[in-house]
């Protein structure tokens, strides 16, 4: 077996993206985040809507700038980059995102919404530009043929595979997928899925996977974080979040997949409420006001993320507590 | 069990398709809407006749226009001068013919202008927003509140009312709407994903504006570019009927002007040059209308 320490091909550390309000209160969409994706493998990010997932992934790519913290791409940072080094890091991290409606350009042929990362990048001659296009449609499952046609004349599934076969043209080490499925309907959720997973395995791609979807997350990702509200909450292995979750809303988010098992019904644990807003925060946890076990101490503190066992850590005061231990 | 599942026939296998169907742009597509549009396409028929007319028409029907041929204020069918005299004795046919010409060629330039100036300043209010949106909008809305005729004819008394100064002076008092629309298609496709793809490859803020998101708002724009044209003529016939047009050349609106006074004694000298703004200005909106409809199916099937 290969004993090297696998290389980190996205290393976020403290990560902060606040957007200024013209009254001068700021939304805290993402408040210091840290984590790392080893190369090959896919990372999971999961949360509800307004969790900030989006903003961070983008902010990953540059899409969205961060007001502090790193992006460490191989050995420059994303978000400091300028000029050609902002360029080429581009060519190392590219985006298939959430709407395969909106993500392609409708005025432009399939084939020249493909070649576009490379026309820009100016990498190779036209004639094998041409040729990788190619190599790209069969790659994810597409004819050559259909180069010519428009996206409006493609199904959803198969604009996601253009958006997939754009992302991969510049050959990255890292594709943000922002809910890549979400908009399809399952049956073709599944396949895109498998051509995620194959491309990972084949190319050693890896991922920052974007999902509200824990069984879709479940599907592709090695490690998985959770985030409420701008922060991470809990982070681990993929068995070790589904197996054991120590944070409650981690547990509520994994007992509110639908399942065909009777008794997961009584056993299911409801948040009520909405999230506070992400203006005003709360000083507190920001789970407390919506979290069945909350204690006066919660809604005092902020709990730090802390690392319980292995590559496992939660954000919550009462993490060891049987209370949270019986629910499972 | 093992009978059953043998007995099951075999779905046939599913035909791959082996063609590919026909690569349809959304161009062809509204070009196909607008073709089965017959007023837009009678408006197009018509515009086509009255610019070829003012292109062919001077060369071919010689008569002067501004040069007194025959006994003034001759009813049409009585001379050979087939639409009679005006007030002066010139052959209205003629004027028409050579009027022509310097109205389109006004209203046209007017609306390049018109878009040019309205497309560069909503472009970029959109794409930039925060303070160039603030400034760019404040200044849209400095010519937005001026009197338009008054203004115009400010403009064109201060520099000397030719040809291009009046085209100019509609121009600039006409673009503000331009910039409004083409700054909110703007804000609404700036957040599309597909910008945020290109931004992802490496595409700079100029490339995003003109080849990505221009093409994108173009079709609102096409009609707006093409009705600016029609209510550039008929500004231009209201600055000439005001007398305000240039004395070196024949226009329709100054006709209509010219024979303003004489009115009750031939109806003629008005009321030809009159039909021929309102048939330009109609199979202008016709086709603008056309457009539309053709454009608005396709942002409908999305």
């Amino acid at each position: 077996m290969n004993t090297q320490v696998p290389a980190t091909a996205l290393c976020v550390s403290d990560l902060v993206v606040h957007f200024p309000l013209s009254d001068g209160k700021v939304v805290h969409a993402v408040d210091g985040i840290s984590f790392e994706v080893p190369v090959g493998t896919a990372f999971g990010l999961v949360g509800e809507s307004g969790s900030g997932k989006t903003t961070a992934a983008l902010a990953c790519a540059r899409l969205v700038e961060a007001t502090s913290g790193t992006v460490q791409l191989g050995d420059i940072d994303i978000t400091q980059a300028t000029g050609n080094a902002l360029r080429e890091a581009r060519r190392d991290i590219q985006v298939v995102f959430q709407d395969p409606f909106s993500s392609l350009n409708p005025r432009e042929r399939a084939g020249s919404i493909v070649r576009r990362p490379l026309d820009l990048m100016r990498i190779g001659t036209p004639a094998e530009r041409e040729r990788r296009v190619d190599d790209l449609f069969a790659t994810v499952g597409l004819r050559p043929e259909q180069k010519t046609l428009f996206p409006h004349q493609f199904s959803g599934g198969q604009r996601q595979r253009i958006g997939i076969a754009r992302a991969l043209a510049t050959n990255p080490r890292l594709i943000v997928c922002d809910e890549p499925v979400s908009a399809l309907d399952v049956a073709i959720q599944a396949q895109i899925l498998n051509l995620l997973a194959r491309l990972k395995r084949e190319l050693g791609l890896s991922y920052l996977f974007i999902s509200h979807d824990l069984a879709v997350v479940q599907h592709l990702c090695e490690r998985i974080a959770v985030m409420y509200l701008g922060q991470i909450v809990e982070i681990g292995s993929r068995q070790e979040i589904f197996r054991k979750p120590m944070h409650p809303y981690t547990m509520a988010l994994i007992s509110a997949v639908p399942s065909t098992d009777m008794d997961t019904a009584d056993t299911r644990i409801r948040v009520k409420g909405d999230p506070p807003s992400p203006i005003s925060l709360p000083p507190g946890c920001r789970f407390a006001g919506r979290c069945p076990y909350a204690v006066p101490r919660c809604s005092e503190s902020l709990p730090e993320l802390v690392t319980r066992d292995g590559s496992h850590s939660v954000a919550c005061f009462r993490a060891d507590e049987p209370e949270l231990q019986i629910k499972r | 069990m093992s009978d059953r599942a043998t007995e099951m026939p075999t779905p046939p296998a599913l035909p791959t398709p082996t063609t590919v169907p026909e690569a349809v742009s959304p161009t062809r597509q509204t070009w196909q809407m607008f073709y089965q549009n017959r007023a837009a396409m009678l408006g197009l028929c018509i515009l086509l006749v009255i610019i070829i007319t003012s292109i062919v028409g001077p060369l071919l029907y010689t008569v002067p226009p501004r040069e007194m041929v025959w006994m003034p204020l001759t009813p049409p069918g009585q001379s050979e001068y087939l639409l009679g005299t005006d007030y002066l004795g010139r052959d209205l046919l003629a004027g028409l013919i050579n009027g022509g010409r310097v109205t389109i060629t006004i209203g046209f330039a007017a609306a390049v202008l018109t878009v040019l100036i309205g497309v560069t300043i909503g472009a970029l209010a959109g794409f930039f927003g925060g303070w160039v949106d603030t400034t760019l909008m404040k200044v849209t809305e400095f010519f937005q509140v001026l009197p338009n005729l008054l203004f115009a004819m400010v403009v064109v008394m201060l520099f000397s009312p030719t040809l291009t100064n009046i085209a100019i002076a509609i121009g600039i008092v006409s673009w503000t709407a331009t910039a409004r629309l083409t700054r909110a298609e703007f804000l609404r496709i700036r957040e599309m994903d597909y910008v945020k793809a290109e931004r992802s490859i490496g595409a700079g803020n100029s490339r995003l504006i003109w080849r990505v998101i221009l093409p994108n708002a173009a079709p609102p724009l096409i009609i707006v570019a093409a009705l600016s044209i029609g209510s550039a003529i008929l500004f231009e016939a209201g600055l000439s009927f005001l007398g305000l047009s240039d004395p070196n050349a024949m226009s329709w609106g100054r006709m209509v002007g010219d024979n303003r006074p004489y009115i009750l004694d031939s109806v003629w000298g008005v009321t030809i040059p009159g039909l021929a703004i309102f048939l330009t200005v109609l199979a202008i909106s016709l086709v603008g209308d056309g457009l539309n409809d053709a454009i608005n199916p396709k942002l409908r099937q999305r």
